[in-house]
């Protein structure tokens, strides 16, 4: 089966129609539970792309020596070396942002939008394309992360990145934990609105 | 039926064991120590003290068991009007998940009297398990395992089913997992495998129930549908083991964690399904349905459990 896209179209289907965050809902975990701030989105994004990309390209090379049989638990130890290497490089060079983001680092593991990729993309395809896919993937889920992040910095704190922005605190409500649900779902809401104007729009015309 | 009774009985036994020393350890002279207020400890003797020995607090050393260096500074030592109990109140409060040590001067003659002060351990492993279940609920708390949750939580009988299968998978895979990291990973250093022995731990616990839950519940086992293979990486499970590698728990610890954790998981599930069963009969604006209403509930369920943060049984 040989993939007919193009660089550029694997990154844009990653970011835009097949956002893992807003489109395929996998991976809510770290959407609701730190993404209180953009760095925070950002930082673990990195890791997730990472893994993911690495990870991608690794199945992408072993591919034919791989029994189907046992395919998911091969997915499964490849995605834990990465993330053991991501874990350690953080809690090494970036002890701060580590120590924010808590568990979550060790549960990339866990994340089924990286075994859903290589089971749906990694194991059929070639090397340069999983790396495309791989990427457009990370970075469609860094920019969910963000995009969140934002949304509840700057409603919570009055600020992105740290820098204060509004120079009042809108709704503390946004930085608590459990607003990361209303957040998400509000986002998920709007992003269905669209979705429908567009089509409405479409069909009228 | 038999065999559960067997196994109830077992751990009932194995927990009394457990609480006899602390019945035993107190000496002839101490009755009953305890922690009392948060600044305050109350001890019972056997039988009448002299009121000037036991009244002064600087007859008194206090430390906690892990750091027999520090001492507590007491501010009073209050005796009863019967000489038979003291209350001892210090300047700050304690920490009363650690086990304290107290030592007097010249009581009832002896030139040093010993005893140390705990919750009961039984309390202790007990809040452990409400912590896990209510307090830090995985769920709505700690937000794992949100795939599955969002994903299984459709009906009643599929979230019952589910939150079975996770806490036994939790149990069973916890406690593999504490024996590896106790007698494997720490002994040899090997702690950046961690994640890489976990994984597969849980994934070989996964197959484990699947493959008997294929043979002895067939529906049950259809239900599950696509969450299947998502289930062998869920966050929910992998947690448990990292968490209990933070924390250097015991066996009883991880055991009432992991029970806590699923039970937690349960509780999430099955009260997430009782709202999407009503949900269904709910006018819901076309662009709210599916997830974003599913979320939007979950969120008031997380602010609701938000409310037990303070709780404290023992």
């Amino acid at each position: 089966m040989a993939n007919d896209k193009t660089p550029m179209q694997l990154i844009a289907r990653g970011v835009l129609s097949e956002n893992p965050i807003f489109r395929l809902a996998l991976s809510m975990c770290p959407a609701v539970g730190i993404s209180t701030t953009v760095m925070n989105g950002i930082m673990l994004g990195i890791a997730v792309l990472f893994v993911q990309v690495f990870s991608s390209v690794t199945i992408s090379i072993f591919k034919n020596l791989i029994h189907p049989r046992i395919r998911i638990p091969t997915y499964t130890l490849t995605i834990a070396t990465w993330v053991t290497v991501i874990d350690l490089v953080l809690a090494a060079y970036l002890p701060e942002a580590y120590a924010k983001m808590g568990i979550f680092v060790k549960l990339i593991v866990a994340f089924a939008i990286i075994t859903m990729r290589l089971e749906m993309f990694a194991c059929k395809e070639g090397v340069k394309d999983s790396f495309w896919d791989g990427l457009g993937m990370g970075i469609g889920f860094m920019v969910g992360m963000m995009v969140i992040g934002m949304v509840r910095e700057l409603l919570g704190s009055g600020a992105i990145l740290g820098y204060d922005v509004l120079g009042f605190k809108p709704l503390l409500f946004f930085i608590l934990p459990s607003a990361g649900f209303f957040v998400v779902g509000l986002m998920m809401a709007f992003f269905n609105w669209i979705e429908l104007y567009y089509k409405r729009s479409k069909g009228v015309q | 039926m038999m065999k559960s009774k067997f196994i109830f009985s077992l751990v009932v036994a194995l927990f009394a064991a457990l609480l006899s020393p602390l019945a035993a350890q107190a000496g002839d002279l101490v009755v009953d120590q305890r922690f009392v207020d948060k600044k305050e400890i109350a001890v019972t003797f056997a039988g009448p003290v002299d009121k000037a020995v036991a009244g002064n607090a600087a007859n008194y050393r206090v430390f906690e068991e892990a750091d027999p260096d520090i001492f507590l500074e007491l501010a009073k030592a209050t005796v009863a009007d019967d000489g038979k109990s003291v209350v001892l109140t210090f300047a700050s409060p304690l920490n009363a998940v650690k086990t304290h040590v107290v030592e007097v001067k010249g009581l009832g003659g002896a030139d040093k009297t010993v005893f140390s002060v705990s919750k009961s351990y039984l309390g202790y492993l007990f809040g452990i398990l409400i912590s896990a279940l209510l307090i830090n609920n995985f769920v709505f708390t700690k937000y794992l395992g949100l795939c599955v949750f969002f994903g299984t939580s459709k009906k009643k009988s599929t979230a019952k089913g589910m939150g079975v299968v996770f806490t036994i998978v939790m149990v069973v895979s916890a406690l593999m997992s504490w024996f590896f990291f106790n007698f494997i990973l720490t002994p040899y250093n090997l702690n950046f495998l961690q994640i890489v022995v976990f994984i597969g731990l849980v994934s070989l616990t996964v197959q484990a129930v699947d493959t008997i839950l294929r043979k002895v519940n067939p529906i049950l086992f259809n239900s599950f549908g696509v969450y299947l293979v998502l289930v062998i990486a869920n966050c929910v499970i992998i947690a448990v083991p990292l968490i209990l590698a933070n924390n250097n728990y015991n066996v009883f610890e991880t055991f009432m964690l992991a029970l806590g954790a699923g039970g937690g998981f349960l509780l999430a599930l099955y009260l997430m399904s009782s709202v999407s069963e009503r949900l269904q009969l709910a006018k819901i604006p076309p662009t709210f349905k599916g997830l974003p209403i599913a979320f939007i509930v979950a969120g008031q369920f997380a602010m609701a459990f938000l409310g037990f943060s303070g709780l404290q049984l023992f």
